[in-house]
C-alpha cells in the first residue's frame, strides 16, 4: 500500500525521499525477503543454521512454483513472488526434518491455504504459521521446529533484536512486537509463579532464534493482521494469552498453535465489523 | 479499479480437493509405513532368523552376569536435575585380560563406594566376577570421583593388556600383572589429579610402538561435582557450548611414563566431549582422532605425521550443523575400503530432530583434501531417539557391516515428561541456560525415556534396514556403552550393553546356518603389541572390507580387539593385506574360512 499525500499540500513539493527511507518503507515489498535472507545467509555461514541447503531450497522453490500455478489459475495474474518466497524461506527455516518430502509439503500447504482458507476475499491465516502448526500436529513423527541457536551468543542476539525492531518499526509494525514482548514477560512472570519454576527458565525461550523470527516475521504479516493499531495489540496480547495456556499444557510449539488458533479468529471478526461499517450507510439510506 | 476475477467452479473444487490431499498425506503416509512395520512384525522367529540372518537372544543372567549400573549423588546444589546431570557413566569394555584366548568384559558402576565388575569368560557360556580378587574393584571411593569407562591397551608391550580408568574424578592408570593382577600406576604415569572425562582412547599416534592416550573432558576439570562452589556448571549453550572439559593427549615415553602434550600438538579444545575415536580416515599412515562433542560440532584432529594434529572439521564437511554427539564409531559402511563415522544425537519427535549422522568420504575424495557427506538420511540410518552408544559389526556374517545403536536418556515417570521444560531452557542465552539454578525441576519426569533401541541391518545395497524388535532387541532400559565381541569363539559377534541405573544386558548372537567368517587376532612386535591402529583389508567373492584394531569406539566402549569378517555363503578368502602401525605391510593369502587366524607381525 502506497500513501497519499496530504490535503494541505504545500505549494514547494518536498524533495524526493532518500533512497534509505525509500528502501525502509513500508512499501517496499522486498525489504522483508532481503531481511529474511540476509539472517539466513549469515545464520548458515555462522553457526549452520539450516538442516541443509537444499531441504530450504525445495522449500523456497515449491512455494514460488506453486504461487505461480496457483496464482495463474485461480486469479488469472502473475502473481508477486516476496511473499511466497518468504513463505518458502521461513518454511526452510522453521521446519526440522530428516526427510525431503516435509519442506516440499509444508511450503505446498502454506502457499494452498491462501486460495482455499479465504473469508470476504482474505486470507485468515498466516500461511507459514498454518502450514507448520499443520505438520507438527499431523505429522509429529516427521517433524519438529527450529531447534538451533544463533550462536547462543549475547551480541548476536542483540544484533538481530536492533536490527529487526528496526525494520518492523520502519514498517509501521513496532507496537505489534513490543505489545507480545510485554505481554510475555509479564505472563513469564504468572507461569513462573503458578509452576513454580525459575522466572529465567519461563523466559529463556524469548531469547532463542525461534522467537526472533516469530515476533519479527510472523505475528507483524500485514496481511493476516488486523486494520487498528489498538486491535493489533489486542490480537497478540492474546496470541500470548493462549500461548501460556498452551505452555502451561506443556506444548513445546506454542506460539505456532497459539497464532494458528488467535489469528484467524481475529481476522474474521475484523473482517465482518468492516463489512458490516461498509453496509450501515447504506441500510441506513435504505 | 481492477475487478477481481473469479475462478471458475472447477478450479475452485480442484484447488479445494489439493489442499485437502497435502492434509491428508501426512496421515496416509503414516498408516502405510505402519500396515509395512505390521507386516513385517508378523513373522516367526525361524523366518527372521532366514530373512535377516541372525536372531539376538538377552542370556546376562544365564550366563552369571548380574551387574546393575548405579548413578552418582552429586551436589545438593543439583538435587532439582540431579537424573538429568548424572545421567552418564554406564560403561563397558571387552578384553581378554588373562589371554585365556576367552574375551572377558570390564564393565564400571558410578556410585561413590560402588565395584565395578570384571567379568572373566569361562570358556563354557558363563562368566565370574574376578575385580576384587585382581584389584580393580573398589575404585570409586569417596573423595576420588566415580568411574565413566575404562579402555584396555598393552601401554608395556608386556603381552598383557592394561586398563586406563577415567572418571568424574581422579584417572588412574592399573598395570595388568601377567593377568593374575592389577597395580596402580596412576602417579608414575603423571596423570593429571581430577578430570571429569566421558571419552578416552588408546591410539600411537606417532607409530612409536608404544601407546599414547587421549583423554576428552566433558565437565571442566577445575569442578568437583560434589563439592560446588556455585551453580555455574552447565554448558554455556545447547549448541555453540565451549566451556566443557579440556582435552589431553599423553605421550608415551616408555617405563610406565607419559607426559601431556595436547596443546604442543594442536589439540586445544574446551567442547563437551562425549566420545573419540581413531583412525586412518586419509590412508597417511597415522592415525587422525575423531571427537564427537555434545552441545556443539563435532572436531576432527588430522594427524600430520605424528608430529602435529590439525583441528580439520569444517574443512572435512563435517564440522558445521552444531547436534549432541554421543558416540564415534567408524566401519566401512559400503565396502569401498574407507571408513565411514557414525555420530549419534538426539531426535525426539515433534521436539527434536537432530538426527544421528553418518560421515561418509564423498566420491573422490580422499588422502589431505577428505571430505565427508553425511548420508545417515540417504542409508535409512539417522532417526534413533536420544541415541548413546552405537557400533558396526557385521551381526548376520552377510558380509556387510551393521549398525547397533541403543537408546534412551532419562527413564523416571512414564507418563510424565520433562521435555517441555528440557526445550524451553536449552533455547535460551548463555546467561541462562549455564547456571544450573535456572533449569527447571525434574520433579520425577522422564526425558527421552523408556526408547527403543535401533538395530539397522546392511543390505549391501545401500540401505539399512531397522529391525531391532523382530530380531529380539526388545528392552527399553536407559542405553548407553554399547560394546561387541565374541564370546563363545563361534564366529558371531554377541552384543554388550551398559545401562544407566539399570543391568548390564548381553544379547547372544545366533547366525543363519551357512554362513562364514573370519577372525584376526593381531599381535604387534615393531609396532604396539596390542597392534591398535593395525587394519585389514580382506578381499573376497570379489568383495572387499576394511576394519581395524581399535583402542576405544562408541560411547565409553571398547569391542573386542579381534577383528571379526562375515562372508556370507562365500567358502573361501581370495588374501587379507594387513598394514600394521610399524608401517610394514602383510599379505595372508588364501587364509582358510571359520577360522580365529592369530597373526604376528613379521619382523
Amino acid at each position: 500500500m502506497i500513501e497519499q499525500p496530504p490535503a494541505n499540500t504545500p505549494a514547494v513539493p518536498p524533495s524526493p525521499p532518500s533512497l534509505f527511507a525509500r528502501f525502509f518503507s513500508p512499501g517496499n515489498r522486498y525489504l522483508a525477503p532481503l531481511l529474511i535472507t540476509s539472517i539466513l545467509v549469515a545464520g548458515q555461514l555462522r553457526f549452520g543454521l539450516l538442516e541443509s541447503f537444499s531441504r530450504t531450497s525445495l522449500a523456497i522453490a515449491t512455494a514460488i512454483i506453486l504461487e505461480l500455478v496457483l496464482g495463474r489459475l485461480v486469479v488469472r495474474k502473475w502473481p508477486h513472488l516476496a511473499s511466497a518466497y518468504i513463505t518458502g524461506i521461513s518454511v526452510g527455516i522453521l521446519l526440522r526434518s530428516p526427510d525431503f518430502w516435509p519442506y516440499a509439503l509444508c511450503s505446498a500447504l502454506a502457499i494452498t491455504s491462501k486460495y482455499v482458507i479465504r473469508w470476504r476475499g482474505r486470507h485468515l491465516w498466516n500461511p507459514s504459521n498454518f502450514s507448520i502448526s499443520a505438520m507438527l500436529l499431523l505429522a509429529p513423527e516427521y517433524v519438529a521446529t527450529l531447534s538451533i541457536q544463533w550462536g547462543n551468543d549475547i551480541w548476536a542476539m542483540a544484533i538481530v533484536w536492533v536490527l529487526g525492531a528496526f525494520i518492523v518499526w520502519r514498517v509501521k509494525r513496532f507496537h505489534i512486537t513490543l505489545t507480545y514482548v510485554l505481554s510475555f514477560l509479564a505472563l513469564s512472570a504468572v507461569r513462573a509463579a503458578i509452576l513454580g519454576d525459575p522466572f529465567l527458565s519461563e523466559v529463556a525461550p524469548l531469547t532463542g532464534p525461534m522467537y526472533q523470527l516469530f515476533i519479527f516475521f510472523m505475528i507483524t504479516d500485514p496481511r493476516t493482521t488486523v486494520r487498528s493499531v489498538r486491535g493489533q495489540c489486542v490480537v497478540v496480547f492474546l496470541v500470548a494469552v493462549v500461548e501460556m495456556i498452551l505452555r502451561l499444557a506443556g506444548s513445546v510449539v506454542a506460539p505456532f498453535y497459539a497464532l494458528a488458533i488467535v489469528g484467524p479468529i481475529a481476522m474474521a471478526i475484523d473482517l465482518s465489523r468492516a463489512s458490516r461499517a461498509v453496509a450501515s450507510p447504506i441500510k441506513r439510506s435504505a | 479499479m481492477e475487478r477481481p476475477v473469479e475462478p471458475s467452479r472447477v478450479v475452485q473444487v480442484g484447488v479445494a480437493i489439493f489442499f485437502v490431499a497435502l492434509l491428508a498425506f501426512p496421515l496416509a503416509y503414516k498408516r502405510y509405513q505402519r500396515r509395512n512395520a505390521a507386516a513385517h512384525a508378523s513373522a516367526s522367529s525361524s523366518e527372521i532368523l532366514a530373512r535377516y540372518g541372525f536372531v539376538l537372544r538377552e542370556s546376562s543372567r544365564e550366563s552369571g552376569i548380574h551387574f546393575t549400573h548405579q548413578a552418582p549423588t552429586l551436589d545438593p546444589k543439583l538435587n532439582h536435575i540431579m537424573e538429568q546431570v548424572a545421567s552418564m557413566g554406564a560403561a563397558v569394555s571387552i578384553v581378554d585380560f588373562d589371554r585365556d584366548g576367552w574375551a572377558d568384559l570390564y564393565v564400571v558402576d558410578s556410585r561413590e563406594g560402588g565395584h565395578n565388575a570384571l567379568y572373566r569368560n569361562l570358556g563354557n557360556g558363563k562368566f565370574e566376577d574376578v575385580a576384587a580378587a585382581v584389584g580393580l574393584a573398589d575404585v570409586n571411593q569417596p573423595g576420588t570421583g566415580v568411574s565413566m569407562g575404562a579402555v584396555w591397551g598393552d601401554y608395556d608391550n608386556d603381552g598383557y593388556e592394561d586398563v586406563f580408568l577415567y572418571k568424574w574424578g581422579k584417572p588412574e592408570l592399573f598395570h595388568n600383572n601377567a593377568g593374575k593382577s592389577f597395580t596402580r600406576v596412576t602417579e608414575e604415569a603423571s596423570l593429571p589429579p581430577w578430570v571429569n572425562a566421558n571419552t578416552a582412547i588408546w591410539l600411537d599416534y606417532d607409530n612409536d610402538g608404544k601407546l599414547d592416550l587421549f583423554l576428552g573432558g566433558y565437565y571442566p576439570e577445575s569442578i568437583d561435582l560434589w563439592h560446588l562452589k556455585n551453580t555455574l556448571i552447565m554448558p554455556d549453550s545447547f549448541e555453540y557450548a565451549q566451556n566443557g572439559g579440556r582435552k589431553y593427549l599423553f605421550h608415551n615415553l616408555g617405563g610406565g611414563r607419559f607426559e601431556e602434550v595436547s596443546r604442543k600438538m594442536g589439540i586445544d579444545s574446551r567442547r563437551w566431549s562425549l566420545a573419540a575415536t581413531a583412525a586412518d580416515l586419509r590412508g597417511t599412515g597415522y592415525p587422525d582422532i575423531f571427537v564427537a562433542n555434545d552441545y556443539g560440532v563435532s572436531e576432527l584432529y588430522l594427524n600430520e605425521g605424528g608430529k602435529r594434529f590439525r583441528e580439520a572439521g569444517k574443512q572435512a564437511g563435517i564440522g558445521f550443523s552444531p547436534k549432541s554427539g554421543m558416540t564415534a564409531s567408524t566401519g566401512d559402511v559400503l565396502n569401498q575400503g574407507q571408513f565411514g563415522v557414525y555420530v549419534s544425537n538426539i531426535s525426539e519427535e515433534g521436539i527434536l530432530v537432530q538426527g544421528n549422522n553418518l560421515w561418509v568420504p564423498k566420491a573422490g575424495s580422499s588422502g589431505k583434501d577428505i571430505t565427508y557427506e553425511n548420508m545417515a538420511n540417504a542409508l535409512g540410518v539417522e532417526l534413533g531417539g536420544w541415541s548413546f552408544g552405537a557400533q558396526f559389526g557385521d551381526l548376520n556374517n552377510d558380509g556387510f557391516l551393521d549398525l547397533y545403536v541403543t537408546n534412551g536418556n532419562v527413564s523416571l515417570d512414564k507418563n510424565r515428561s520433562y521435555w517441555y521444560d528440557y526445550s524451553k531452557v536449552a533455547g535460551g542465552n548463555r546467561a541462562i541456560i549455564s547456571d544450573a539454578a535456572n533449569w527447571p525441576p525434574l520433579r520425577g519426569r522422564s526425558l527421552g525415556g523408556y526408547q527403543h533401541k535401533r538395530v539397522w541391518v546392511n543390505d549391501g545395497q545401500g540401505r539399512f534396514q531397522e529391525v531391532a524388535q523382530l530380531v529380539g532387541v526388545t528392552d527399553v532400559f536407559d542405553g548407553r556403552s554399547v560394546a561387541l565381541g565374541d564370546f563363545e569363539n563361534s564366529g558371531v559377534l554377541d552384543v554388550l550393553v551398559a545401562n544407566q541405573r539399570g543391568p548390564l544386558l548381553l544379547y547372544k548372537d545366533t547366525v543363519a546356518p551357512g554362513r562364514h567368517w573370519l577372525e584376526l587376532e593381531l599381535e604387534g612386535t615393531a609396532s604396539n603389541r596390542s597392534a591398535i591402529g593395525a587394519e585389514a583389508r580382506i578381499f573376497w567373492d570379489g568383495r572387499q572390507q576394511l576394519q581395524q584394531v581399535s583402542g576405544g569406539s562408541g560411547f565409553c566402549s571398547q569391542n573386542q580387539r579381534r577383528l571379526h569378517f562375515g562372508l556370507g555363503r562365500a567358502t573361501a578368502v581370495d588374501r587379507v593385506e594387513i598394514r600394521w602401525p610399524s608401517g610394514r605391510r602383510q599379505t595372508l593369502t588364501a587364509p582358510k574360512v571359520d577360522q580365529i587366524l592369530k597373526v604376528k607381525e613379521p619382523s
